[in-house]
């Protein structure tokens, strides 16, 4: 079968931009990919778009143009942005469609997301203890990973160090100044183990990213990323999640790794063959969790790879090229794509100073969240 | 100390958790869900610690009821063998003396106790091992 390419990618900056609408900040973002592919609004066939706090993305024909183009929105927790992309290249992929967009956008309030027990399924009272909080899951789950695995405290704090070191070179990163190792184990304690730097915020922002067959894209003369795998899986029996005032004794597997594992079949390539990877970074512990869950190490392993800077820029493996959810903030809908945005800058060669030495020719993103989901893609170039 | 929601605890002296237990597949869970297919079930009151944080920051309100005078607390994930892995407040602890596998035992505690009528939440407390 043929490939499905992007051939066009457009960001509008993370973080808070006062005064301008999420949808607003989807709209820049499809109009950057559109110029960057060289092709116009009128020439998109469909589009799938994802927000989870800032409206209907399909409104913002209104903007762009009212040419009756197909556009279905997408909400599926934080997987939205991934599932916005594996749908888009599943259009392609059926022979109906040569060329649509994949686009995300969020404008969340500022603090922790607010979150009600009955969205949840949960009590009252679950919330009225003080259980709603989900930094408390995040350190939990570190903690107990740290302690089965042998991670340090300094780990953490190496991640978000590298984080911050990455997202001031990134253009669209929101926190933009380098943070050192001592000031962010020192910072106030937000949930034990995590400071207040290990956490990444709710933020805005948009992505988009034009996804063309590959004959559409030999057509235009572009010169493509091959999308080689797009996955979205729900979380297996026995898996930890968020809000959960118990959890099986016997433990399970997570939808990261189902996710991961449909992609690396579907690419026909192995962890070891991944050139730069861009994996969920709610909170640093999640960083390195996520290494071993997308096969990249086994677990224990990140301790001596952070201490050799093994996930820097010139490492052997960089991961969060751009500062991920730490530097650039979460805007659920768009987090997803973010990542395979920066896939694409570095895959082209266009990263400036966060550009990954020597020529990569494959990337990974991974997107995990609530209610237990994850998204995967690989790339080549 | 009156509960912070009715089908949390036994009436035995001293209480116990009420889980519920899948009438097909025998999975214990906590609380006891409302539907055909789970059966309450009482849990063990002890276990051990299988994680731990502190709480830090004052949770919004709502949905918190504990007390405006904020001051950090510990919770954790405790496993009950045999049945479940329960959250819950860790209680007559000093933060610094928490430790993973540690053997705690089911008590209650008040979530607000300068409330008028202060309301009874879960928790564990250390096992003393002279007792």
């Amino acid at each position: 079968m043929s490939d499905v390419c992007i051939i066009g990618v457009g960001i509008h900056p993370f973080g808070r931009t006062d005064g301008v609408e999420g949808i607003d900040q989807g709209v820049f973002a499809v109009r950057e990919a559109l110029r960057d592919a060289g092709v116009e609004w009128p020439d998109i066939q469909f589009a799938y778009g994802s927000s989870d706090a800032a409206g209907n993305p399909d409104t913002m024909v209104e903007r762009l143009g009212l040419t009756g183009v197909q556009f279905i929105n997408v909400r599926n927790g934080c997987a939205a942005g991934g599932s916005a992309l594996f749908s888009a290249q599943m259009a392609i992929k059926s022979g109906d469609f040569d060329l649509g967009i994949a686009v995300g956008f969020d404008k969340h309030p500022r603090g922790a997301f607010d979150a009600k027990p009955a969205e949840y399924g949960l009590p009252d009272w679950y919330g009225e203890a003080g259980y709603m909080v989900t930094t408390q899951f995040f350190a939990m789950k570190i903690m107990r990973y740290m302690e089965l695995h042998g991670i340090s405290r300094d780990s953490l704090g190496r991640v978000a160090e590298k984080a911050f070191r990455n997202g001031a070179h990134a253009p669209h990163a929101w926190r933009r100044e380098p943070i050192d190792l001592e000031t962010i184990l020192q910072a106030p304690m937000i949930s034990d183990p995590y400071s207040k730097y290990m956490f990444c915020s709710p933020a805005e922002g948009g992505v988009a990213l034009i996804l063309a067959s590959e004959r559409k894209a030999r057509e235009l003369g572009c010169k493509p990323i091959r999308l080689k795998a797009a996955t979205m899986r729900t979380r297996p029996p026995g898996s930890f999640e968020v809000f959960a005032p118990s959890i099986d004794i016997e433990r399970g597997g997570t939808a990261t790794a189902l996710a991961s594992a449909a992609a690396f079949e579907a690419a026909g390539i192995g962890p070891d063959e991944i050139d730069i990877a861009q994996l969920q970074d709610t909170e640093a512990g999640a960083e390195i969790m996520h290494m071993a869950e997308n096969g990249f190490c086994a677990d224990g392993e990140q301790e001596a790879w952070l201490a050799e800077g093994a996930t820097a820029i010139d490492g052997r493996l960089p991961v969060n090229t751009d500062g991920g959810c730490i530097a650039c903030g979460e805007p659920i809908g768009a987090s997803g794509l973010r990542q395979v945005y920066e896939n694409v800058i570095q895959l082209r060669g266009d990263a400036g100073a966060r550009q990954v030495p020597g020529d990569p020719k494959t990337a990974y993103s991974h997107v995990y969240g609530a209610p237990g989901v994850s998204a995967v893609t690989i790339l080549e170039r | 100390m009156r509960a912070i929601a009715e089908g949390l605890f036994t009436q035995d002296v001293p209480p116990r958790l009420i889980g519920g237990r899948n009438r097909h597949t025998g999975r214990i869970v906590f609380p006891c869900p409302e539907n055909g297919d789970f059966e309450p079930h009482p849990l063990s009151s002890e276990g051990s610690l299988w994680s731990y944080t502190i709480q830090r920051f004052r949770p919004k309100s709502p949905p918190y009821e504990g007390p405006e005078n904020f001051s950090p607390w510990a919770l954790g994930y405790v496993a009950l063998p045999g049945e479940t892995i329960v959250e819950a407040r860790l209680v007559n602890v000093a933060f610094e003396d928490l430790a993973i596998g540690m053997p705690l035992r089911f008590t209650l505690a008040a979530l607000d106790d300068q409330a008028e009528q202060p309301r009874a939440i879960p928790a564990f407390e250390p096992v003393e091992t002279a007792a």
